[in-house]
């Protein structure tokens, strides 16, 4: 396939299990941990009100609801599959809350609603991808247009409001000083999934899945077993991250988290997390989710306008993933 | 199930049947062949799109960044033709052609040269382009009365009884035709897509192929884009927004399987024409518009499902399992 190895011995069989795993993760985070620095410096700089300690709070807000959804995306993704239906499970499970709200039913029952939504979208995503054998980016293609049409349906161009005040704590509260709950959530939550993806024989199975479904199948894994688990879990980090954003906007319409998913999705593979599955790491997620945050509120910063941000992010996305492969060309052209 | 599979596009030609039949018991008129050809001229646009995207699909890629492609092209030509009444209105379109043909080179070039996956890239390009729209206008809109009647006229234009638009969709649905079953590219893109080994050992240039199948997506977006701002004669940041799923839905409707390699001209158009049909459908039985995302979902779900069930029949199934993880 690849035409410059003509000459050489056909010992360079181009698959994926020569990915960037092996030579470049330990410097794919160094990478990440320097652009997230620059970008820092040149935050400081560029806007003077960058340096302060709230302003560096309210950049937390930026990422971390979209950070909580690519943790469990990182796993998903490094396991082989993808989902496309994160941001539609926060539409829909945002309005189940919001019509919870409207037959008085009070915080914890909300969050418990925003969380079993999340878990049985992510379920029925499971179900749709092990049981039935189907390609996760259409189900979920599917799923995300029936999800984000479901709240269509309840909400129409409507609004529920009305949350109840004890509500507002988990998007607006502070655990301490300008620490948000939303930013302790996030960092436990990103502990958690570096210990389990890690440290852990079910961290270990999923890279082997990414890597060779067939050959860890025929290795006593639970294939479908786990990649069930994992859409479960994406769903319920999504339903969390419907709580975090539903409280901090107080008012749910069917748009809500719009494009979402893209957003998620870029900051996996920002971080570091093959596409095709089987390499990727926790720290890379979240050094990218801290980079997407730090260049998207130094442009706000800025008076520069969302869509402008899209585009650096689109670009910082194609050339952080293009940069390692370039260089791996480059040198091989030079040896 | 086999024959059910091998009849594929009867089945789905029968499905459109039955929902216009069915949508006709409650209003007579849904059925006449004006408001069919209504039909068919509202799903032109998505029936072209669906075919270029249906080419890069069977190479095993995905074009995410055809419906801001469509948008970055449109609002270009309105922006020429805002500021430059006299530019007659073929240049125009042959404008939107060729940088639509760029973008798509572009992400074509990534695909191949750099061997980045093509959601990746498409991902990328499908907010960069989108962000560029932002650039050009400043944020700001194209509306009718900045454009020149010629400029609007051209997709609405009668010939034979139904528009412009209709027959640029028949024309390119005829050469997709062409191209795919008599043309060596056509055979190409297919054995790309089955197997990329065997098309590279038979003398396929895998990356060169998928290469050109991002480009005629990005004709087919380029060329759209003109067609989408004119008709509805306006142009701003969000013309299109989230239509690359629908585009991907109508593949996925008319058989094209995700895996690559399997599809048909007929099918992509027929599942274009099913999302088409029922969401002119919706207003006519009075089903709120909000029901029409829901309903698409639905149909993806129950597609793919089918899909998968014909697909199985094929005997290749833990290999393919094994490639497309």
């Amino acid at each position: 396939m690849s035409e410059t190895s003509q000459g050489a011995a056909p010992r360079h069989i181009p698959d994926r299990l020569d990915s960037r795993l092996k030579s470049t993760l330990l410097s794919w985070e160094t990478l990440l941990l320097l652009v997230a620095v620059a970008i820092f410096v040149i935050n400081s700089f560029a806007s003077p009100y960058f340096l302060n300690e709230w302003s560096l709070s309210d950049l937390t807000f930026n990422f971390t609801e979209k950070a909580l959804i690519a943790l469990a995306m990182a796993l998903l993704i490094i396991a082989g599959e993808i989902d496309l239906s994160v941001a539609a499970i926060i539409a829909l499970a945002s309005t189940m809350m919001g019509l919870a709200v409207q037959y008085g039913i009070d915080t914890p029952g909300l969050v418990a609603i925003g969380i079993g939504v999340g878990l049985a979208c992510g379920a029925f995503n499971g179900f749709l991808v092990t049981r039935l054998g189907l390609p996760s980016i259409v189900v979920t293609i599917g799923t995300m247009s029936l999800f984000r049409g479901l709240s269509f349906i309840i909400l129409g161009d409507g609004v529920f409001k009305g949350y109840p005040k004890s509500f507002a704590f988990f998007g607006q509260g502070y655990v301490f000083w300008v620490i948000s709950f939303e930013l302790v959530l996030f960092l436990g939550f990103a502990l958690i999934y570096f210990l389990v993806l890690h440290r852990t024989n079910f961290g270990r199975r999923l890279f082997a899945i990414g890597n060779n479904p067939i050959a860890a199948q025929f290795s006593g894994v639970r294939v479908a077993r786990i990649k069930f688990i994992l859409f479960c879990l994406t769903g319920i980090m999504s339903g969390i991250a419907a709580v975090l954003l539903t409280s901090r906007l107080g008012s749910t319409r069917p748009s809500i988290a719009q494009g979402w998913e893209l957003e998620v999705i870029t900051m996996v593979v920002l971080g570091g997390v093959n596409i095709l599955g089987g390499a990727g790491s926790i720290l890379g997620v979240v050094i990218a989710a801290f980079i997407m945050g730090l260049v998207t509120f130094g442009l706000g910063l800025l008076n520069v306008p969302g869509i402008v941000m899209s585009i650096f992010i689109g670009v910082l996305l194609i050339i952080v993933i293009a940069l390692p492969i370039v260089y791996k060309m480059l040198r091989q052209r030079t040896a | 199930m086999k024959v059910l599979a091998r009849y594929r596009e009867l089945w789905l030609l029968a499905a459109i049947l039955v929902v216009i039949v069915l949508v006709s018991t409650r209003s007579s008129t849904f059925a006449s062949p004006q408001s069919l050809a209504n039909v068919f001229n509202d799903t032109s646009i998505l029936i072209m799109l669906a075919l270029g995207q249906m080419v890069v699909i069977l190479t095993r890629s995905i074009d995410l960044s055809m419906a801001s492609n469509l948008a970055l092209c449109g609002m270009v030509v309105a922006l020429i033709n805002a500021a430059f009444p006299e530019v007659p209105v073929p240049v125009l379109l042959l404008t939107a052609a060729a940088l639509g043909t760029a973008l798509g080179a572009l992400n074509g070039i990534l695909v191949w040269k750099l061997d980045i996956p093509p959601i990746v890239v498409t991902l990328g390009t499908l907010t960069i382009f989108r962000g560029m729209i932002f650039v050009l206008a400043g944020g700001s809109w194209v509306n009718a009365h900045q454009m020149t009647d010629a400029f609007k006229a051209l997709p609405r234009t009668d010939m034979l009884g139904i528009s412009l638009l209709s027959w640029f969709a028949i024309v390119v649905v005829i050469l997709f035709y062409l191209l795919m079953t008599r043309t060596p590219l056509g055979r190409a893109f297919y054995a790309t897509g089955i197997n990329p080994t065997a098309a590279t050992y038979a003398g396929v240039n895998v990356g060169r192929t998928r290469f050109l199948a991002f480009c005629v997506a990005g004709l087919i977006a380029g060329l759209s884009g003109y067609l989408w701002v004119a008709r509805y004669a306006v142009a701003y940041v969000d013309v299109a927004g989230g239509f690359e799923l629908s585009i991907i839905a109508a593949c996925v409707i008319g058989g094209v399987s995700i895996a690559g390699g399997i599809g048909t001209v007929p099918g992509a158009v027929l599942g274009a024409l099913f999302l088409g049909v029922v969401n002119n459908a919706l207003p006519v039985i009075n089903i709120s518009p909000f029901w029409q995302m829901a309903i698409s979902g639905t149909a993806i779900l129950l597609a793919v499902v089918f899909n998968a069930r014909s697909e199985a029949k094929r005997g290749r199934i833990i290999l393919k399992k094994a490639e497309a993880a």
